[in-house]
This record gives C-alpha cells, structure tokens and sequence, in this order.
C-alpha cells in the first residue's frame, strides 16, 4: 500500500513538475558526463603507464667513436669501462633497484635504428658512428633518477635517458584534461544540486495541501517526504543513465572503432571501463539527490 | 482524555502571552465548546494538543500521553488519535469523495481491506452514500465538510477536534453538522469545538470553555454562549 502510494506520488510529481525534471536530468547528464569523461581519462592514463612503464627502459648511452659529447673526450668506450659501470649496476648501490641489464652492441643499435626506420633519413649511419647501449631494467621505474645518478658521472657514459621522458607530456597533457573535465563536472554538480533543490522546493509547495493533510491525520515523516526525495533521486538517475550511454557511445564508436583504427598502437580504455565507471555514477547522481533532498525537505515539508 | 495543568504559551519573549496559567481537564466522551473572540487563545489551546506548539510553562496530557515529554518521531502516533476538521475543510480538490476519506488511510498505512471496509461505512455515517465518486467543488460546503469530518473520523481516533466546522456554512447546513458531530459524540468519541457560533451553543446546552486574552474565564456545563463573564 505505501509503496503503491510512494510511487504514485513521485509519478505524479513528476508529470507534474515535467520540465523542472528534465532540467534536472540533462543537468545531471552534462556533469556526470564530465565526471565520467574524467574518470576514464585517468583509467587511460594508468592503463598506459602500467602497459609502457613495464617496457620503457633506462638506457645508458656508452661514448662512440667521434663523440661531440664533453664526458666523451677520450674516444670510444673501453671493455673495462663497460665492466665498471656494469659492475656499479649489478653489484653496486644501485643493485637493488635494477631487475635486468641488456648489453646492445653497436652493431645491434644500428640494426635497431635502421630497421626500424622506414623513411631513409638514417641509412647513411654507420654502425662505428654509434656507442654501445646498456638498456637496463628498474624494478621500480620510478628510482630512476637514483639510477641516472650512480652511473651518469662513470667514465665511458655518453648519457643516461630516461625513456619515459617521452611520454611524461602525454601524460600531462591527459592530466591536465581530467583536470579541466573534473572542473566542468564540478561547476555542473554544483548547478545539478541548486536545480534539485529547487525542483522539490516547488515540487513540495505545489503539493503543500497533500502534507498537510498527510501531517494532520498521522502519517511518519518519511512517509511524507520519501516522494519528494525519489523524485529528485528519479531525475537524477535517470541522467546518470544517459551520461553512462553518451560514455559508452563514445568508447564504442569514438575510441574502439575510430581511434583504433587510426592509432592502433596505444592500449585504450574500452566499453568494459565504462562499466566499471556507471555504478559510481549512478551513486554519485543519487548522492547529489540526497544532498539536495535534506537540504530543502527539513524547511517545506514540517512535521 | 485531555489535561492542560496550568499552562501557559508566550511566542514572543516579552509579549502578551496567547496563554495564561489556564487548566482544565475533559473526560473521555465529553463534548466541550471553546468559545472565545478572536485572539482569545482558543487556537493555541488546539494546537498544544495537535502539539503543533509546546507549552511555554506547564503540562500538557493527551489521550494518555504527555506531551511535553513526546520525542518529535511519536508525533504522527498521537495525530492518529485525533481526528482534525477545519473551517476550511482542506480537501485535496483532484480526488473524489472515496478518495478523499481514503487517503487519510492509505498515508498510515492501512491495508487495502481495511479501507475498503471502512471508507463506505463513514461515508455512511455521515450521510453520503451514493456520493463516492463526486469531486469536492461537485458538493455544497456542508456536503465537503461532511467528507472532511469522514476524513478525521475513518481511522476512529478517540479524540475529534473542530476548528470552526460550521464557519463557513449556513444555519441550516450547520445544523446538520452539529447533528453529525453528536453522533460521534454519542459513540464515546470526546469532541472539542471551537467556535464563534453562538446559536449552536445555545441549543446544544453542552459544556462550555471560554477563553479571554489568554485566561479561562468560564467553564460550564450546559452552558450558552454569551452567558455574562463570571
């Protein structure tokens, strides 16, 4: 009987209040969208350290023969050298910090480099034009600096690179739109909970006969203002639905079928991310309902 | 049933209280007008019962519970213990006649059987059968204010408060609420009235409170209206 009742009001009230519920709905649609947007952004981001931080090594150039680097001045890196500053890797301070250490030659740099080049630009390389490269292994690619330090100063060292270097301003760069999403989600999540506020402020006073009967012959307070508070609810759930089927429109045909086709190379979120996102949606666009809810329902609706 | 023991309500600090130091006890099926002027009082000594306000000093008890010490969550049990009808009947105008009695049933919580069962036989009681399905702006105001009273009564509170029930209405129609009223009354229900209507208190020769400027100047059984203060 009182659900009955329950949901018959909250129907009523919002045929009643139509517009205002669909303001409610596209508002919370728009942020929640951004919420989302910037939720996957940074699902990106960790995807692709975690896929290309367990690849990208440190490489330590050694000194080929004509060098224009100062550290270089003696010429071409000796087999002694190279067992020094293996030695400092394997066995030295650093040893804890480093899980494996490959030794290129020059011959293999070479074949590398032009191998991997289509474009021509480097087939006039010799391999005596190139140093020896130790690529090495962090077990926690975030100590590379300590690493850069310990050998950098070696003798025989042209330089030491980090290599996700590279992709740091990638990453800056999608840091920086989660920021400017969470923003717009931000200013919108606060415009979502005025309107909410405002729909069941009227919402309540359009129906103040309703409680008011309600209060006199007895009913429990929930009972007067649990319609006011799903209507809210309703609305903003439902645009939390719509915000979770713009985001998977847009990794289904946006980023699965669009941008891997045209960038196959980078592992990018997908569909399945976007679920593991809807449940907090939903939870967040029934948060700002609640929030709204007790904001207003304590003031217009007495008991 | 009901006791105010020496209360007093002051809504602003400093202003005359709406209230002065008044007790008066009413029995259980006792049917008692609150006649008083306007400013009287007789308002707050309504909504202390409905503990719609609390009193400034002193105790209030009603159908057993005392108010003063009621937490705000038991308020909805005692408003089922007493039925309110008003000058201005408060009926919800998109809802017929059956489901506007209903509604007072259907909001705490009765089964469907039980509103079934109950809905006709208060409309029954008040002399509506056959009515059921019309609007309220269908009926005449005695008619509303029958529903109203069907409305206060269904869930058969002990107690049934009035605020100017016949206010609104013409001699005739009034006649016939009253008539109504004694028949609840006559079924053990306590009715307290407020009102202005010095014909009905006449002839009804029931107990009688008047209030003055906050003070109980009066209470009488089987008194009239405008009896000279004591």
């Amino acid at each position: 009987m009182r659900l009955r009742f329950i949901m018959g009001e909250v129907f009523n009230g919002l045929r009643r209040n139509s517009t205002m519920a669909l303001s409610v709905v596209l508002v919370t649609f728009v942020s929640l969208t951004f919420v989302g947007a910037a939720a996957l952004t940074q699902m990106q981001v960790q995807q692709l350290k975690d896929a290309w931080y367990g690849r990208v090594e440190v490489s330590i150039f050694l000194c080929p023969q004509n060098s224009l680097y100062e550290q270089c001045a003696g010429g071409a890196v000796t087999v002694a050298q190279e067992d020094e500053i293996r030695a400092v890797l394997e066995e030295g301070s650093v040893a804890d910090l480093v899980d494996e250490v490959y030794y290129e030659t020059r011959e293999e740099v070479y074949e590398n480099i032009v191998a991997a080049d289509d474009t021509g630009v480097y087939s006039q390389l010799e391999a005596e034009d190139l140093g020896p490269v130790f690529r090495v292994k962090l077990a926690d690619p975030e100590q590379f600096q300590v690493v850069a330090d310990a050998t950098s100063g070696l003798s025989g060292v042209e330089e030491v690179r980090d290599q996700r270097e590279v992709f740091d301003q990638l990453f800056a760069f999608l840091n920086a739109a989660t920021f400017v999403a969470a923003g717009l989600a931000g200013v919108m999540m606060i415009a979502a909970v005025l309107l909410i506020t405002t729909t069941i402020r009227l919402s309540a006073l359009s129906r103040r006969r309703e409680t008011t009967i309600m209060r006199m012959v007895g009913s429990s307070k929930s009972l007067i203002q649990m319609p006011f508070v799903l209507e809210g609810a309703v609305a903003a759930t439902a645009g939390a639905l719509l915000a979770i089927t713009g985001l998977w429109l847009a990794a289904r045909y946006l980023i699965e079928d669009w941008l891997t086709g045209s960038i196959a190379w980078v592992d990018y979120v997908g569909r399945e991310d976007v679920w593991t996102v809807a449940p907090w949606l939903i939870a967040i666009a029934v948060g700002l309902a609640g929030v709204a809810s007790f904001a207003t329902l304590g003031r217009y609706t007495k008991a | 049933m009901i006791r105010l023991d020496n209360v007093s309500k002051v809504y602003t600090r400093g202003a005359r209280p709406a209230l002065d130091n008044v007790s008066v006890e009413i029995e259980r099926g006792d049917f008692v007008f609150l006649v008083g002027s306007s400013g009287s009082g007789k308002s707050t000594f309504l909504k202390l019962i409905l503990r719609e306000e609390r009193p400034t000093v002193g105790e209030v008890y009603v159908a057993g519970r005392h108010l003063n010490r009621l937490s705000s969550w038991r308020v909805p049990h005692l408003r089922r213990e007493i039925g309110a009808v008003f000058q201005d009947f408060r009926l919800l105008p998109n809802k017929t006649v059956y489901q506007n009695v209903a509604f007072a049933l259907q909001v705490i919580g009765k089964s469907r059987r039980e509103i079934d069962q109950n809905v006709p036989e208060m409309l029954e009681l008040v002399g509506l059968a056959g009515k059921e399905r019309r609007l309220p702006h269908e009926l005449s105001g005695g008619e509303q204010q029958r529903v109203a009273i069907a409305r206060a009564f269904v869930n058969r509170p002990p107690i049934l408060l009035c605020d100017e029930p016949t206010g609104n209405l013409d001699p005739g129609t009034s006649v016939g609420i009253m008539r109504l009223l004694d028949r609840i009354n006559r079924t053990g229900t306590t009715v307290l009235m407020a009102t202005h209507d010095d014909e009905i208190v006449d002839q009804m020769r029931k107990r009688v409170i008047e209030l003055k400027g906050g003070h109980l100047v009066r209470d009488q059984d089987r008194g009239v209206y405008g009896l000279e203060t004591v």
